[in-house]
């Protein structure tokens, strides 16, 4: 299982993390949020100093005419003199600081590094949210005839419809299911379980997506604390979790611009080669945080990652392959529809929750046995995707 | 009560109470459905079923002095005897040009009267009424006239359109002996939270969406009503009535579960699912609506909202004088089943929605 067994001061470990409770945080800001979540990161490290920091965000310039968070998060929780810098890959933000953080450790440039995603989304009304979400698409020919990321995505699902012939409420379990663990997660959005009825009496945002087909953005901050095996403090309080792999790629922004539409090849590419670092395959993995940002997108990522064939990841919904106690747990936590979509922040939630299934803090979401979590974050429809590989570490 | 808490909530030296009340609502309904066909929306039901809509020769004034004859006819007092004419609303006809003075001319309380417009979003008649009790409670006047009015207005499209409709009350304070209902105290919760707001020159007011709700309309209701019942010594099980602003249905029903009362208590006060959320008017008419059947004995708790935001709760209690009042003036189920439907088209000429 580890990768480099032999040279385990080059690996990258996870030993602190922190979140905030996602939501309509209406009076506090962006910078609170934020060291509220990097707080409680270093705390779990016994107050280590990073030697840098890694934000990641999508919409504060926008919504909050705030850019440069790098300095303004660094200055505010109290750490001016370090490095720190803004990561932006629109939803995959997270999984994309967290990748720049990897490397920068890896290469033995770095030492230490915290992680911070944040979004504060409800600084502004929906209209204003929607057309700062849209900027992630193809401004010339997408966002200029008015298509919406929800837009985009309700096609996508339609052609998914037609070209594999799905039934009716074929998507439904994936809202199901992230609600049913949503519901057990302190930290999450939405914390009641739906059930079937409600989700087919759901009003339609978009023809075919319906309000439980889609993720709620909302506001919220998480943290990791990131270390080189070589300077790994003795007696952690939490076992360290190791990240196995590392991968990213993009694909066209423009979906029209795609060969298939219907696969995420972003997404694909970027899992294979995670696998292929990591030296496993999918059977290996005991969950996957995926990025929900829409039902059709839980059903592309299964199908990239490897874990359906094509038009057949509804399936894994519909079986009940996807619970906590199925063969592919995903979105143990809620995922981005019932535990909220925090943009840019989503893919450092992702890092979090996967961390406490490995170290068996996730209480009465906890998968059983969690030894590897394969994490992925999308940004725009799938156009750019992270995907880490975590386990945890029997002897170090 | 802490002597803190007691200098918080506001008693006069002498005891007042309403002397007259009256409502005003006019006859045209707009249903959600119309607004829903037209807007494409309502997949998820409505806000409500229907709304009040002003007619084309009505506004704030000639509703207030209409609220405003009801209200002398309970009171059956000289209205030359009125030292203030005092009117809330979001929907004053002029920008600079009192709607009070009109009103004051129209019921015969001029020339010895005060006169003035009052503005606080949708709480700016529980806050004329709040002045009421402050001016005839401390001696400087025997009668004083309060008012909430509205013609509300809804961009067309926006959520608020469903609701915002048109009507409100009036009521005439002096002193307890003879009013139909005694003012046990009351209380104001206020800070700066923008919820709401139309900007002087705008026809549409702007609103922030879901922040309208908990930090704005559940922080301030819960707020006032509390510090005031904690304060009197009351408790919601003291209350035969409670009244609350009414945006739309649900949150009524959801900030009187909250502080513990019953929908029992609620029902009969809550109009907005039949005439819409009538802002300024809206607590006010629903207290109307609860004194047409009120009791002696009776005792009534109205807490107000506006936007910007404040909340005004009061306490009051019910006399023997109420049996008497009932009957003389209409009561607000006789404007709410005066009722003549309207569709959209009509509504949008009604309201002068139409603009090239």
């Amino acid at each position: 299982m580890m990768a480099n067994k032999n040279k385990p001061k080059n690996d990258v470990f996870i030993i602190g993390v922190g979140m905030t409770p996602v939501g309509e945080h209406w009076d506090r800001s962006l910078r609170e949020l934020a060291l509220e979540a990097m707080t409680t990161a270093r705390e779990e490290t016994g107050a280590m100093r990073p030697e840098a920091v890694y934000v990641a965000n999508m919409l504060a310039p926008a919504l909050s005419r705030q850019s440069h968070l790098g300095a303004l998060l660094a200055d505010f929780s109290g750490m001016r003199g370090i490095e720190a810098v803004t990561i932006e890959a629109a939803g995959a933000s997270g999984g994309m600081a967290l990748r720049q953080a990897y490397l920068a450790l890896a290469s033995g440039m770095v030492n230490t590094a915290l992680v911070v995603g944040v979004e504060k989304i409800t600084e502004r009304v929906t209209a204003e949210v929607e057309a700062a979400l849209i900027t992630s698409s193809d401004a010339d020919y997408e966002s200029i005839h008015g298509l919406t990321q929800t837009a985009l995505a309700a096609m996508l699902m339609r052609r998914y419809e037609f070209e594999f012939n799905v039934p009716e409420y074929a998507f439904a379990g994936f809202s199901i299911t992230a609600h049913a663990n949503g519901a057990k997660n302190p930290k999450a959005m939405f914390r009641r379980p739906i059930k079937l009825e409600t989700y087919q009496r759901a009003a339609i945002l978009s023809d075919p997506i319906n309000m439980f087909d889609a993720a709620p953005m909302a506001d919220g901050a998480a943290a990791i604390f990131l270390a080189r095996g070589d300077v790994l403090p003795s007696n952690p309080p939490f076992p360290p979790v190791r990240i196995d792999a590392s991968a990213t790629a993009v694909s066209a922004v423009a979906v029209h611009d795609r060969p298939n539409p219907l696969s995420f090849a972003a997404a694909e590419k970027a899992a294979r080669i995670a696998f292929d670092r990591a030296k496993i395959n999918q059977d290996q993995i005991d969950f996957f945080e995926l990025h929900d940002r829409y039902s059709i997108f839980a059903a592309l990522s299964l199908e990239a990652a490897g874990f359906a064939a094509p038009g057949e990841g509804w399936k894994l919904a519909e079986s009940g392959a996807i619970a906590l106690n199925g063969q592919i747990p995903i979105c143990t936590f809620g995922g981005s529809k019932a535990r909220g979509d925090t943009g840019g922040a989503t893919g450092v939630y992702q890092a979090v929750e996967a961390a406490l299934q490995l170290q068996g803090r996730a209480s009465e979401i906890q998968v059983a046995d969690a030894r590897i979590g394969l994490i992925q974050s999308l940004g725009g429809i799938g156009s750019t995707a992270t995907t880490h590989i975590l386990s945890t570490v029997e002897t170090l | 009560m802490t002597e803190e808490r007691d200098q918080r909530i506001m008693q006069p030296k002498s005891p007042v109470g309403f002397v007259g009340y009256g409502a005003y609502i006019p006859r045209y309904r707009l249903p959600a459905t119309e607004v829903a066909r037209i807007w494409k929306g309502g997949a998820s039901g409505t806000p409500i079923d229907e709304k009040a809509v002003a007619g084309l020769d009505e506004d704030v004034i000639t509703m207030s002095i209409e609220a405003s004859r009801n209200a002398l006819a309970r009171a059956q007092i000289n209205p030359a005897d009125i030292r203030a004419v005092w009117v809330g609303s979001e929907s004053h006809p002029y920008s600079v040009k009192p709607t009070s003075t009109v009103v004051a001319e129209a019921i015969g309380a001029t020339p010895h009267t005060l006169a003035a417009d009052w503005e606080f979003a949708c709480k700016a008649g529980t806050e004329a009424v709040q002045a009421a009790i402050g001016f005839t409670g401390s001696g400087m006047a025997r009668y004083a006239l309060a008012i909430g009015m509205d013609t509300a207005q809804g961009r067309p499209g926006d959520p608020l359109e469903y609701t915002a409709g048109a009507g409100g009350a009036a009521y005439i304070l002096g002193p307890a002996d003879e009013s139909l209902a005694v003012v046990d105290g009351s209380y104001s919760y206020t800070t700066d939270t923008p919820d709401f707001w139309r900007r002087a020159d705008e026809k549409y007011p702007s609103h922030g969406e879901r922040f309208t709700g908990e930090p704005a309309y559940f922080h301030h209701i819960t707020s006032s009503a509390q510090e005031l019942m904690e304060a009197l010594g009351t408790k919601p099980a003291d209350y035969s009535f409670v009244v609350f602003h009414q945006p739309n249905t649900k949150f009524p029903q959801r900030v009187a579960k909250t502080l513990g009362f019953t929908s029992e208590q609620l029902e009969t006060g809550l109009l907005v699912p039949r005439i819409g959320n009538v802002y300024a008017g809206s607590a006010l008419v629903g207290l109307t609506a609860v004194l047409d059947v009120a009791k002696p004995g009776d005792r009534i708790l109205l807490v107000s909202y506006g936007s910007g935001a404040g909340s005004d709760a009061m306490s009051m209690h019910v006399t023997e004088r109420i049996l008497e009042s009932h009957e003389l003036a209409p009561r607000t189920e006789d404007y709410i089943n005066r009722r003549t439907e309207i569709d959209y088209a009509t509504y949008a000429r009604f309201r002068g929605k139409l603009s090239q």
